[in-house]
This record gives structure tokens, sequence and C-alpha cells, in this order.
């Protein structure tokens, strides 16, 4: 099942809680530099998904390979040590600390001197602190929150802070990155810009993703692969074009009127 | 703070003279107040207790009552250490010198820090798996533990205490522990490294994302301010040179705690003002006797009805809009009102 260039695989995985099996024998392949979309209906499992790979969770049975290793059982840290990051669908930066710090936080894991070296102050510290100073200016640049720079991050606009989390888990270095509902609550306009910051970055930090949405424009516009959930049980994978026109998937999730839009479930009238 | 080791080296230096000149004077006959020099100790050693539990409390965000326990593990530690094997050691170091007995009180201090250390560490690992107001009881609760110990152990004294043979605090050693604690706090805070202390307060969940191993920065954190409380603790131990477990209780804590959260927590600064502040402010009320816990309790209730976000930062604010007032007065009277 471990195919050459499949950077992440759940094999079988499962997890209950109590009675609710919230994801059941769930196969997923994410392979390398591949844009893939989870989708499906409120309370599908697709967080949870995320929360499994990522280590908050433990699968009751099946398992985890990233990169060919098995991750399962791992904790949150050293799965994002591994080179796997994430965003939250309620945006979590650390709201107290100014937007350079958020990224600089997250530059964590690629410090090479720790306490000692705080303490001292040596010169090995201050050259560190500045090659990190570099780059987490550079990254701030290069996706516009630079004159955000000393802004404490709970008071950036919306917009900016879900930018502003996709720098920060970009700073970890990833080789999957794991979008949880990037778009959600953004404007057509803002969607369109988050499109092509989403092919941006996949382009230029050879990335895969992975990226729950429920905007089904952003999601069959920049996936190449969908999967879809539904109670917790896969019904459907494809390219968007299969997806679409998926009767399971229609009767599941995007209704009659499909392929445009939100589907009709997500939206009241 | 662009040359903070050279400023921790200077400040020493100053500890140093200040210390010298005090007891220059004493020899010379024109001894300084012992009643100021006491209180002087006072305000060093809660600083050191304040700047500590703030980077728990503070810039950790791990809520936690139990600094006065922490503060009597050191305090018996070195209390006992000096009164026991001092005697014993300064012969092995050349006889009675200020060199030996300086040697004696750092190697106490230093060992009680460590028991404290240690007592912190095995207090944090089960409890820091907790949040909150969960946390803090818990913490309280191993704070008593470590004082209801001591209160029974009748090789300590028991409840009737513990009396230390030498009053070896003196401004040197309490003042050059503060400028210490200080400047370990702030170096650590102030690097990628500390960013994850502040990353822990702000939100675990995205913090382990952010690959942080928050149960290890926790427990640094933890175990770091429960060395300074323990060092804390011995200067208290050779200052008063008598230990009563009754002195560590949760009241204590509290204390402490009311110091950082006064001072804003997170804000060494502004902690180390209200550490000077609160421990001032008791002696200071001295003259109205009966009345004065009930001025510092209302003291204390004022200043944190005015001053929700710290002393320090309300100083500080508060100056910034008297100085923007004047200027702006200054500069475009039209427009006042």
């Amino acid at each position: 099942m471990n195919a050459p260039g499949q950077l992440l695989v759940l094999e079988q995985c499962t997890i209950r809680f109590g009675g609710l099996t919230a994801v059941s024998k769930l196969d997923l392949a994410v392979s390398e530099r591949a844009l893939v979309g989870l989708i499906g209906p409120n309370g599908a499992g697709k967080t949870t998904v995320f929360n499994l790979i990522t280590g908050v969770y433990q699968p009751t049975e099946g398992r985890i390979l990233f990169d060919g290793k098995s991750i399962d059982g791992k904790r949150p840290y050293q799965i994002t040590e591994h080179g796997i990051a994430r965003t939250f669908q309620n945006i979590r930066l650390f709201p107290s600390l100014s937007v350079f710090d958020n990224v600089r936080v997250a530059f964590h894991l690629h410090v090479l001197s720790g306490i000692e070296h705080a303490l001292w102050r040596g010169r090995a510290f201050h050259d560190e602190e500045a090659a990190i100073t570099a780059q987490v200016l550079e990254m701030l640049a290069i996706f516009k929150l630079e004159r955000f720079r000393d802004t404490p991050a709970k008071s950036l606009p919306y917009g900016d802070q879900r930018r502003l989390e996709i720098v920060r888990a970009l700073a970890t270095r990833p080789r999957l990155l794991l979008l949880d509902e990037p778009a959600a609550g953004m404007n057509p306009t803002e969607k369109v810009e988050l499109m092509s910051l989403i092919r941006f970055i996949q382009e230029k930090y050879h990335l895969s993703i992975l990226l729950v949405e429920h905007d089904m424009k952003v999601v069959m516009g920049i996936c190449e692969h969908i999967v879809v959930l539904d109670y917790g049980v896969k019904i459907a994978e494809g390219n968007p074009a299969a997806i679409r026109s998926n009767a399971k998937v229609i009767e599941a999730y995007l209704g009659e009127d499909s392929g445009s839009g939100a589907p009709n479930s997500q939206s009241p009238p | 703070m662009k040359r903070p080791k050279t400023l921790l080296a200077l400040s020493l230096a100053l500890c140093a003279l200040v210390s010298w000149a005090v007891s220059f004077a004493g020899r010379s006959g024109h001894p300084v107040n012992a009643y100021f020099l006491y209180v002087a100790y006072d305000v060093g050693i809660s600083i050191i207790l304040a700047v500590s539990l703030n980077l728990i409390n503070g810039y950790t965000g791990q809520f936690s009552l139990g600094h006065a326990g922490f503060m009597a593990a050191g305090a018996y530690t070195a209390g006992v250490l000096s009164t026991h094997l001092g005697p014993r050691l300064i012969p092995l170091l050349g006889g009675d010198s200020p060199f030996a007995h300086s040697i004696v009180f750092l190697t106490a201090l230093l060992v009680g820090g460590l028991a404290a250390a240690l007592t912190g560490l095995l207090v944090g690992v089960p409890s820091l798996r907790l949040k909150g107001d969960y946390l803090a009881i818990v913490t309280l609760g191993f704070g008593e533990i470590i004082r209801v110990i001591l209160q029974n152990t009748p090789a300590v004294g028991g409840s009737r205490g513990y009396s230390v043979a030498m009053g070896y605090t003196n401004l040197f050693w309490t003042y050059g522990f503060a400028m210490i604690t200080i400047y370990v706090v702030m170096a650590m805070v102030h690097s990628t490294y500390g960013r994850g202390f502040l990353a822990v307060h702000d939100d675990e969940v995205a913090a382990e994302a952010m690959g942080i191993n928050t149960t290890r920065y926790k427990v640094t954190a933890f175990v770091t301010g429960a060395f300074f409380a323990g060092i804390g603790g011995g200067l208290y131990a050779h200052s008063k040179q008598f230990l009563n477990p009754s002195g560590f209780d949760f009241i204590k804590s509290i204390e402490i705690v009311v110091m950082v959260i006064l001072g804003g927590m997170g804000n060494t600064a502004g902690v180390v003002l209200a550490a000077i502040v609160l421990t001032l402010l008791p002696e200071v009320l001295r003259p109205i006797a009966g009345y004065r816990m009930v001025i510092y309790s209302l003291l204390l209730i004022i200043l944190m009805l005015t001053c929700p976000q710290g002393l320090f930062a309300s100083i500080g604010s508060g100056l910034r809009r008297l100085l923007r007032r004047k200027t702006g007065v200054s500069t475009s009277p039209s427009t006042h009102g």
C-alpha cells in the first residue's frame, strides 16, 4: 500500500469515542507534491482526520505512515518535527505575541542553540538570532505582512490572521501542510486570493497539501484529487470532475445543483 | 538590553561595593540602622521570589500557588546545611575567614536552590498535566504538604521552628542573586528558544503544532522558578535566622502571586517594582499599628482596580497620556476640550 512517492498514508484508520465511530477504516494517501482535498458534510470527521494525522488523537485501529515511517502514537510536536504542519479551523495564533514573534516561535524546531546559549548570549547565539530574524522578515515580506511586524496577532484583520497562520505553519519547514478550512469566513475576493496563495506556496516550498474546505469553488478550483467523507466513511475519491458527477457524493453532500458555490446543505437561504 | 552580560557584571559590582561600604561603616563606628538593612533584605528576597514566580505564572501562564513551598525547601536545606556542616567545613577552608564563610554560604544557598528545584520537578511533572484553576489547587496542595512535612519533622524543630546559626545574608548576596534572577528570566524569555514559554502561555495546542514540547517548557519554567525560590528561601533563612513552617503557608504564596499580578503578568520590570512596593508598604504603614493590614488590603484593592494591567504598564501609559496632553495643549491650544 505504500507506493513510492506517497508521502502520507493512512491505513484502515478507525477512531472511536466511546460508542461513536468518528472515522471508520479510512484509507487515504497523499502523494509527494499533491494537493488533495478532503470534503464532506458537517460532522463527517474531516477535522478528526487532521487530529489523527497530527497526533492530537490516536487511532483506535489502523496505522499512519509518513514518508514510510509510522507516526501514530507520537505527540503533536514530534509529528511537526517529522515535517507535518497544520492550520486550525478556528484560528489559533498566539494572540498576545507580535506577528514577528508568532513566526519566530515556529522557527523553534530549527534553532540549534537552546537554553544555555540564551543564558550565555555568546556569538553563536547572536549569529543564530540574527539569521532567524532575517528569515522571519523575509517570510513576512513574501506574504505582505511586514507592516504588521510588531502588531499583536490578535489585532490583525481576519484575513491577515488566516494568512499569518499559514506563514507560521510554513516556518516549521513542513513537507506536508494541512489546511483546515482556510477559506472560512472569507469574502469572494479573499477566496480568490487564497486560492492563488495556496498554489503559490505549494510551488515555492515544494509542498504536499491536504485541504479541508467547505467552499466547493476553492476545492474544485485547486485540488487535483478529492476525498469525500460522510459519517466517518470514505464514500468517494477521484478528480474534481469525477466527484462532481458521483451519485453518492451528490446525495450526501453536494445536492442537485452542484459544481458552483457552496453546497446547498451548507448555505441556508 | 544591548549588552545584558555587561549590565549584570556591573550591577553585581555595584552590589558588592554598596555591601562593602555598609560593612565598612559598621566597622568604623557608624553602623547603618539594622532595621533598614533587614527591610532591604526583605525587598531583595521579594524581588527574587516574585521574578522567579513570574516565569511560571506570567510568562508561561501556569498558575502556581506553591511558591512558598519551594521557598521553604530552599530555606530549610540551606539553613540546616550551614548550621550543621558549616562548622565542619570552615576548618577545611583554612579557618575562620570571610572567604571560608562565603564559600559555606554560597554552597548552602546553591544546594538549597537545587533542593527546591528537585521539589519543583517532583511537583511539576505530575501536576503540569492540569491547567488553570486545577493546577492552582494542586500546587497549593503540594505547597501545604511541604509545610506540613516540615512541621512534623523533629530533626528541623517541627512546629517549634528551627534556629539558623549564622546570619550570613547581606546586601551583596541578596541583591546579587536578585540581579542574577532577573538576568536569567529575562535572558531566557528574550530568545527564540524563550518565545516558546510565551507561546505555551498563549495557546498550548498551537504551540504543540509548532513543534514545541509544551511539557518540557512547563517543567523547565517550574524547575527554574523553584530553584530561585529556593535561593530566596536560603537568603531568608540566613537573614531571619529562625525558620517556622507556618511562615511558608499559602498566604505567603499568595503574597508572591499578588506581586506578580500587580506588577503585570510577564512584565519583569513591573514585577520588580511591585515586589518593592508591596514589601515596603507594610513597613511604611507600621506607625498606624492596628489598622496596618486593613489599610494595606485597601491599598491593594485600589491598586488592582486602578492598574488592572499591572503597576508598571499603568504608570507607563499614564505618563504617556500626560505627556501627550501636555504636548497637545502646547502645540494646538484651540483643540482642547
